[in-house]
């Protein structure tokens, strides 16, 4: 009997793993996720005041230290608002001379679906949360996902009414990423540690780049290809910066500004009508 | 084992499932998670013997990858031989001896870790092994901060095994 249970085991994962957005085994997995899916909401939802109180008084903790620092960026950002609505007028003006083309942009040509996340795989294997929304909510393969913080993941696996978003703290998803002040491309990817540490790679030493420095999403596009995910979601804000003589490129970490690990709902972007 | 009894293992499992992915899985403290769907399991399986811990124990995983969305069968897999063993040892070994829980959760912990991360590199997925040894030792403290009181409780729900349903052995009633 247990023989039997190893290789039926066997089999599952062989055909799960060949094919695993069609065929057979895909289409009972996205029926039995379906027939799962109230419990899982229900689950959610039962714990749900319990990790409220957790953030509460951990965020106690932490509130006289945060206040301080909040009061203090809300002044250095009240003078930045000034002077961006002014860069913004010109841009907007610049651009209607020159009749400018550009590639969608983060958040006006897209609209977000919200959706609460319901279930987390409880291993330190993958980074992914699987959300209450699917192909019928208008979810798309490889659509961005962002919080209300940032930039979180995208959408790696969808069934009709939940998806699979994979977080950009997982080892396979890396995005590409731009330094807001100096302009330096690079790859956001995962670090080596912790999930609230990234890494900004490929960035040439000769580029400069300082602590403080917010990463937007690069947003990319040439001839037909295009990144995955719009210019300008903001990414995290670099931690440190160093260079080595025997590296080719610098060694930045990037702390995130989405909590990978305390995410409760997620908001799936879709483009607009008639953007490509 | 009668079908109230396997009633019951099916519905701890299945609560418990839920739960794990909906509610335990997001509680993160020292890196680790509080793995209380394998320690039900291991109690369901030292309670209730190899049979019912490794049906339960496939049937817990398919709930986990249908649920998380994973690969079918991996998860299955890994709790089908952790269910097996624990109800091996809970009828051999560990038979009647009060740390017997403990160890067996251990053991369940580091061989899901490790074999988990065995199967995933098989499957080509990049994953870090330093990031299996960080969460180890986490989990670890977790699990067993947790058996007791799951066992406990598992026992209660359960019942203790009957002598009927033990493995049919030599015992030495001395």
């Amino acid at each position: 009997m247990v023989g039997i249970l190893v290789v039926l085991a066997l089999v599952l994962m062989t055909f799960s793993f060949r094919k695993p957005d069609s065929g057979p085994v895909a289409s009972v997995e996205s029926a039995a996720a379906s027939a799962l899916r109230p419990f899982t909401i229900a689950g959610e939802r039962v714990a749900q005041p319990f990790r409220d109180v957790y953030g509460w008084a951990d965020s106690l903790l932490t509130a006289r230290s945060d206040a301080k620092r909040l009061r203090a960026e809300t002044e250095a950002l009240r003078q930045q608002v000034i002077q961006n609505q002014f860069a913004a007028n010109e841009n907007a003006n610049l651009k209607a001379l020159l009749v400018f083309r550009d590639g969608p942009r983060f958040p006006d040509d897209y609209t977000g679906l919200a959706a609460a996340v319901i279930a987390r795989p409880s291993g330190s294997f993958a980074q992914e949360v699987v959300v209450a929304a699917g192909s019928n909510d208008g979810v798309a393969l490889d659509a961005p996902v962002v919080t209300a913080d940032g930039f979180l993941g995208h959408v790696t696996r969808v069934y009709s009414r939940s998806s699979r978003v994979t977080l950009l703290s997982d080892e396979q998803l890396a995005v590409s990423a731009i330094a807001v002040k100096s302009g330096a491309a690079g790859i956001v990817k995962h670090g080596r540690g912790s999930a609230s540490t990234l890494i900004f790679d490929r960035v040439p030493k000769k580029v400069k780049v300082s602590v403080g420095d917010t990463i937007v999403t690069a947003g990319w596009r040439s001839s037909r290809l295009a990144s995955l995910y719009p210019k300008g979601i903001p990414i995290g804000r670099v931690t440190s910066v160093g260079q080595a003589d025997t590296d080719l490129w610098k060694q930045i970490q990037v702390e995130p500004f989405a909590d990978f690990e305390r995410v409760d709902a997620v908001l799936i972007l879709v483009l607009k009508d008639g953007q490509k | 084992m009668n079908s109230a009894v396997g009633v019951r293992v099916a519905l701890i499992i299945f609560v418990v499932a839920i739960l794990q992915v909906s509610a335990f899985s997001s509680v993160t403290i020292g890196r680790g998670v509080p793995e209380v769907l394998l320690v039900a399991l291991d109690s369901v399986a030292l309670l209730r013997g190899t049979l019912t811990g490794a049906v339960a124990g496939f049937f817990a995983g398919l709930i986990v990858d249908v649920a998380t969305l994973g690969t079918l069968g991996l998860t299955s897999l890994l709790l089908t031989l952790v269910g097996y063993w624990a109800g091996r040892y809970g009828e051999t070994t560990g038979r009647g001896r009060p740390h017997a829980p403990v160890l067996a959760a251990l053991a369940a912990t580091v061989f899901v870790g490790i074999g988990g991360y065995a199967i995933q590199s098989m499957l080509g997925e990049p994953i870090s092994a330093r990031v299996v040894l960080v969460a180890l030792p986490a989990a670890l403290i977790w699990n067993t901060a947790l058996i007791y009181p799951v066992f406990g409780l598992t026992r209660r729900i359960v019942g203790a095994p009957e002598r009927a349903d033990r493995a049919r052995e030599v015992e030495l009633l001395v």
